[in-house]
């Protein structure tokens, strides 16, 4: 599998030595000639095709299928249903942490959202399995489907989000809102929204005797095999999973569902590798979603403009039988300095497919919302927007007073505003036009994104000939880790990222933990480090104890590893390759391993955050209310930067999500049967270029020495928390129009009708 | 998808004989077509390929100033034929400002002009749908309805025509040329798709293995190339379906309208003419109060069908303003945003 290893390329540009640089992507070339292969490109000899029947009730019970019709069409081999469902290991109605979801493995006849596995045929060819599974002809008893706020049933829930807090607490609520001179409140209403990542979820798998080999993209590796294993009653380290490259995940691709399951039981069932890859409708439901939210923000300032309580209230829609509530109120928890806050959630239980967390999961829609409400309460104040957030700035983490691990938020707004031209904005709506008339208006958000640090393993190799290897089951779903993990591991090498080889993408290497909430290149980029660090240890104790050694006593002093050299670090010209060091020692090679987590001390002590400062502009049309965001400034700091150019891609893809979350994305659910109406790419709308004409993303310097040993925060989500509250306040000092659903329609703006 | 005949004639009449057979259905480019077997929602017996027919893929200007394009011309070909463009700027506008570059340059004339309805319920077999299923019932009449008719349907189906080629082609009286198993034929774009009334699965006037060999302009059409707009109102500013469209021609001299051509897409089964509005304004003043009445006379018959009565006053405003742009001009270059409200900033324009 040529995919699993990158050769140091040529023709790859540098523009430094290491990281820090804004190196292009080493599998760059590879994409763009159509040689990286995703899952779905895989073929096997003997290979059958698998296609699920999902059901069109969102809740009922299947009574019948046809599955005669299904088999008698020819190229069908076999229908998988209830009745036939070879057993699992595991129970799917039981959950499986730390991620895994209760889900829908044909366990038995109830439906209980729409899109719901309720038979897999398995074929020849995929047209064959197509038909088949068109053939089945399902009768249904449909009980109502329960998909309104109206009609879901109320509950209270534990946790939110990934083990969130429910309810949280600091300062006395009600006496804040009594002391307020002003107290401002809105209500906002955000969709059920689908990651639609362009590569579907799909699955090629082989077993060979209980040994089971995955091609699937996946941003779980290590920790899918356990999962798997589990299901399918084998040792983990009998599954490999390949995943080399993956065409979006935004969270969709790090947990088991249901379809791949059931093509990975029927290889096992029909002892041949069968293919399954989703089509588009069928990824609007088993795979996850951003579950719909009902958030309202009671906001209460003193007569200076500043916060004397903050009360975000979220009602989270999840499944009628399993649990992922998006956690946005407690986007109101890290960022603006009031003495007392109280976010707390409520559930409502839908028959709709489990959400689960989606790019920036809570921050998102808890951002849209509180954004909102914090401009409207600086203009209820008569203040800039700006100078309001400005006025409440937390100094340490509100409630809790610890202090930020860093914190440069201050220089965002100030480099933002700048950049922006932000100084001047009327302070009211509806003053500004452009020369064709068009209404114009500025608004601004910020931006705030945790910094979690997963556990995370790695294997650094320094060969004879004075290359490196590096090693580590990462995760690229397109935001650089091929590139922005080898240049963190031969920095601890010290070796040009040409000079190492990396190996990422496969089970069997070293766990490169999980790519998610932002912290891959944090943690899996400090397993490398670490790794670099004992290999190149390791050297440095073998050239300074060899009297052969230029470099021979020289432990004391200190050495520096450089561009393949140890030098003495109090007289760098006296210096040594490694290749020599190596030879001399009679070593073919020297491997370093690494284990690394954050320090508990630090974790402890410190609040950890990214941040940043979103300037939007937009035009609407003043009579027939069509918007565009016309330009949109982005400040973020984040600690140290591993490579710009991978970091601004980050930035602007969150800032195009979050104009896509203000204006676009909206799964639009027929109430009377559940089933989404819009599951296609055609009319479930996602930004074009033509949406975003103008995108500037700032990089703020900042140095973390609490974070991690690399000083290396996430940048992956924090770009759509602030965009979508900029956008929605640029609409208003446009229109005069508050956003009180997302996303905002033309009919909205359609003013005086 | 269900197992088909694929059939690839080597003429007009061999495909209009193999067409003329139940259950057999014409494949140009297959973007609307091909999308819609996969959902299911075509399942036809028998394709029949006519991509390689010889002859349909000319643009014949005739000596007196019309225009005959063939069936297999790309949308994308026409909208960036120069003297085309020159002549029915308004038609190349609407072409361009539809779909994406990529499904331009392999959709057809032929194509664009008989695609089917994106009405969701049409599309997912699931779903009730007399278009599809005579007799089935209608589940976007209580559904989720916000970007259907407002004009021109009825109990038995809401949808639109999608295309936004076919709302200057109704304006400017194109034709298309039709050959069938008794001859050739001429149909008006305005004849061509049918309102729904009781039987919404009769989409077309086209008769069973009918092929539309040809798109027609007269010499007439192109006298309104100095006042021309084509405007469309969609949720993202490019790669969209209109929420609402308007084609505004106009003949001004003398401080009047001579003669006026207004259209509207997005609001019914086919492209709407507005021949009353078109009434009022000849011989008038190019005026708002002028355009203010042609777009109420447009609407005088619009009803919302659903959560969608924005849709009127929208088309009434969108009637305004394409006047309104049609007036000032034809711009010099296609707008680098065709037919978007933000296309009418001089600099955003790209030459040609
Ligand atoms: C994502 C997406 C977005 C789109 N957005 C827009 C948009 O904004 N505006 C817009 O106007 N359109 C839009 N379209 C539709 C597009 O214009 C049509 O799909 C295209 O024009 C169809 O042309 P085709 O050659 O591919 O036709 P096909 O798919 O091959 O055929 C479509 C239908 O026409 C029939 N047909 C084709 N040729 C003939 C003929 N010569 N005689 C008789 N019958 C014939 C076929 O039998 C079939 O029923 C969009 C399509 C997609 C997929
Ligand atoms: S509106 Fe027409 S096309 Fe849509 S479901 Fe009703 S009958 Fe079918």
């Amino acid at each position: 599998m040529p995919v699993e290893i990158f050769p140091s390329s040529p023709e790859h540009r540098r523009h430094g030595s290491n990281a820090g640089q804004p190196l292009t992507r080493r599998d760059g070339l590879l994409k763009v000639t159509g040689k990286a292969t995703y899952a779905a490109d895989n073929h096997r000899e003997g290979m059958l095709y698998a296609v699920a029947a999902v059901s069109s009730i969102a809740r009922g019970r299947v009574k019948s299928l046809d599955v005669q019709a299904a088999k008698s069409h020819p190229g069908v081999v076999e229908v998988i249903t209830p009745a036939n469902r070879p057993p699992l290991a595991h129970n799917p109605n039981q959950k499986m942490p730390p991620f895994g979801f209760r889900i829908e493995v044909l366990q038995d006849d109830t439906v209980r959202y729409a899109n719901q596995p309720i038979a897999m045929v398995v074929a020849e060819t995929l047209e064959a399995a197509t038909e088949g599974a068109a053939l089945l002809n399902p009768q249904y008893e449909t009980d109502t489907a329960r998909t309104r706020r109206e009609n879901g049933e109320r509950f209270k829930p534990e946790a939110v989000g990934v083990g969130g807090p429910s309810r949280v607490a600091h300062g006395d609520i009600e006496a804040g809102f009594a002391s307020a001179a002003r107290v401002t409140e809105a209500e906002f209403v955000t969709p059920a929204q689908y990651h639609n990542a362009m590569e579907p979820h799909a699955v090629v798998a082989e077993w060979d005797g209980d040994r089971l080999t995955l091609d699937m993209p996946n941003q779980a590796l290590v920790l899918s095999c356990a999962g798997y294993a589990t299901y399918f009653g084998i040792p983990p380290e009998n599954v490999l999973i390949r995943s080399p490259f993956i065409g979006g995940g935004f969270g969709s691709k790090a947990i088991l569902n249901g379809p791949q399951i059931l093509a990975i039981l029927a290889a096992r069932m029909l002892k041949r590798p069968v293919k399954l890859a989703l089509p588009r409708a069928q990824m609007y439901g088993p795979v996850g979603h951003r579950g719909a939210t009902w958030q309202k923000l009671r906001v209460g300032t003193d007569a200076g403009g500043r916060l004397t309580a903050l009360h975000h209230h979220t009602l989270s829609a999840t499944s009628s039988f399993d649990d992922f509530l998006e956690p946005a109120a407690n986007a109101s928890l890290p960022l603006y300095a009031s003495p007392a806050i109280l976010a707390e959630h409520e559930g409502l239980r839908l028959d709709t497919g489990t959400p689960g967390p989606m790019r920036a999961p809570g921050e998102a829609s808890g951002s849209a919302a509180l954004e909102v409400a914090i401009d409207e309460a600086a203009e209820a104040c008569g203040m800039d927007p700006l100078e309001f957030r400005l006025a409440n700035y937390a100094e340490t983490e509100p409630g809790t007073g610890r202090p930020f691990s860093s914190k440069a938020l201050r220089e965002c707004y100030a480099e933002g505003a700048k950049r922006f031209g932000w100084s001047g904005r009327p302070l009211a709506a509806r003053q500004m036009r452009d020369e064709n008339g068009c209404l114009v208006g500025w608004g601004m958000g910020t931006a705030v994104f945790h910094c979690p640090h997963f556990p995370a393993e790695a294997r650094a190799t320094l060969r004879a000939d004075g290359t490196g290897l590096l090693e580590t089951a990462g995760v690229d779903m397109g935001q650089g880790a091929w590139t922005a993990l080898a240049q963190i591991g031969a920095e601890a090498l010290g070796l040009d990222p040409e000079m190492v080889e990396l190996r990422s993408g496969v089970s069997s290497l070293p766990d490169g933990g999980i790519a998610g909430g932002s912290g891959h290149t944090a943690s899996a980029g400090l397993a490398l480090h670490n790794a670099g660090r004992n290999a190149i240890d390791q050297l440095v104790d073998l050239a300074t104890a060899d009297p052969e050694s230029p470099l021979f006593g020289a432990g004391n002093v200190g050495v520096v590893a450089r561009a393949g050299r140890l030098h003495r670090r109090d007289d760098e010209g006296r210096s040594e390759s490694y290749s020599d060091i190596l030879a001399r020692a009679r070593r073919t090679e020297l491997v370093g391993d690494a284990k690394a987590a954050r320090e508990p001390a630090a974790a402890e002590a410190h609040a950890m955050f990214s941040h940043g400062a979103v300037f939007a502009e937009v035009k609407v049309d003043p009579d027939l209310g069509q918007v565009r965001a016309t330009r949109l400034v982005g400040a973020f700091a984040a600690g140290r930067i591993i490579n710009p150019r991978l970091v601004r891609s980050q930035y602007y893809g969150g800032m195009i999500w979050g104009a896509s979350f203000a204006l676009l994305e909206e799964a639009v659910t027929d109430h009377r049967t559940g089933r989404i109406m819009n599951s296609d790419l055609a009319e479930y709308h996602v930004p074009v270029n033509a949406d975003l004409p103008s995108l500037d993303a700032i990089l703020i310097p900042e140095d973390d020495p609490y974070v991690n040993p690399l000083g290396v925060k996430g940048v992956g989500e924090i770009g759509i928390t602030g965009t979508v509250g900029a956008i929605a306040n640029a609409v208003w000092h446009a229109t005069g129009v508050r956003a009180r659903r997302f996303p905002i329609r033309i009919e909205d703006l359609l003013s005086d009708w | 998808m269900n197992r088909f005949e694929y059939v690839r004639p080597a003429s007009v009449q061999e495909a209009v004989t193999a067409a003329s057979q139940p259950g057999s259905v014409y494949l140009a480019a297959g973007t609307n077509l091909l999308d819609l077997m996969k959902l299911g929602a075509a399942r036809p017996e028998r394709v029949i390929d006519i991509t390689r027919l010889p002859g349909l893929g000319e643009i014949d200007w005739r000596p007196d100033g019309s225009v005959r394009i063939g069936a297999m011309v790309r949308n994308s070909d026409l909208a960036y034929d120069e003297r085309f463009a020159r002549t029915f700027p308004v038609v190349a506008e609407a072409l361009l400002s539809g779909a994406s570059a990529q499904l331009r340059n392999a959709a057809t004339v032929g194509g664009n002009l008989m695609q089917q309805t994106r009405c969701a319920y049409f599309q997912d077999v699931a779903s009730a749908c007399n278009r599809r299923a005579p007799g089935s019932g209608c589940d976007a009449r209580e559904g989720e309805n916000r970007l259907h008719a407002v004009l021109g349907w009825s109990e038995s189906c809401i949808a639109t025509h999608p295309s936004d080629f076919c709302v200057p082609l109704v304006a400017l009286d194109a034709v298309t040329e039709v050959a069938g198993p008794n001859g050739m034929r001429d149909v008006a774009i305005d004849a061509l798709h049918a309102l729904p009334g009781e039987t919404p699965e009769r989409e077309t006037a086209l008769q069973p293995g009918e092929l539309i060999t040809a798109l027609k302009l007269p010499s007439d059409a192109a006298a309104f190339a100095d006042h021309a707009r084509y405007l469309k109102v969609r949720e993202r500013t490019s790669f969209a379906f209109a929420v609402v469209s308007a084609a505004a021609a106009l003949r001004i001299d003398g401080g009047k309208i001579q003669s006026a051509r207004l259209a509207l897409g997005g609001v019914a089964a086919k492209p709407w003419r507005a021949r009353d509005a078109e009434a009022v304004l000849e011989n008038a003043p190019p005026t708002q109060e002028a355009f203010a009445k042609a777009a109420e006379l447009a609407l005088s018959e619009a009803r919302p069908s659903g959560k969608n009565a924005f849709k009127i006053e929208l088309a009434r405003r969108l009637i305004v303003r394409a006047l309104s742009l049609s007036t000032e001009g034809t711009p010099e270059a296609m707008p680098a945003l065709p037919a978007s409200p933000f296309a009418t900033v001089p600099s955003a324009n790209h030459a040609r």
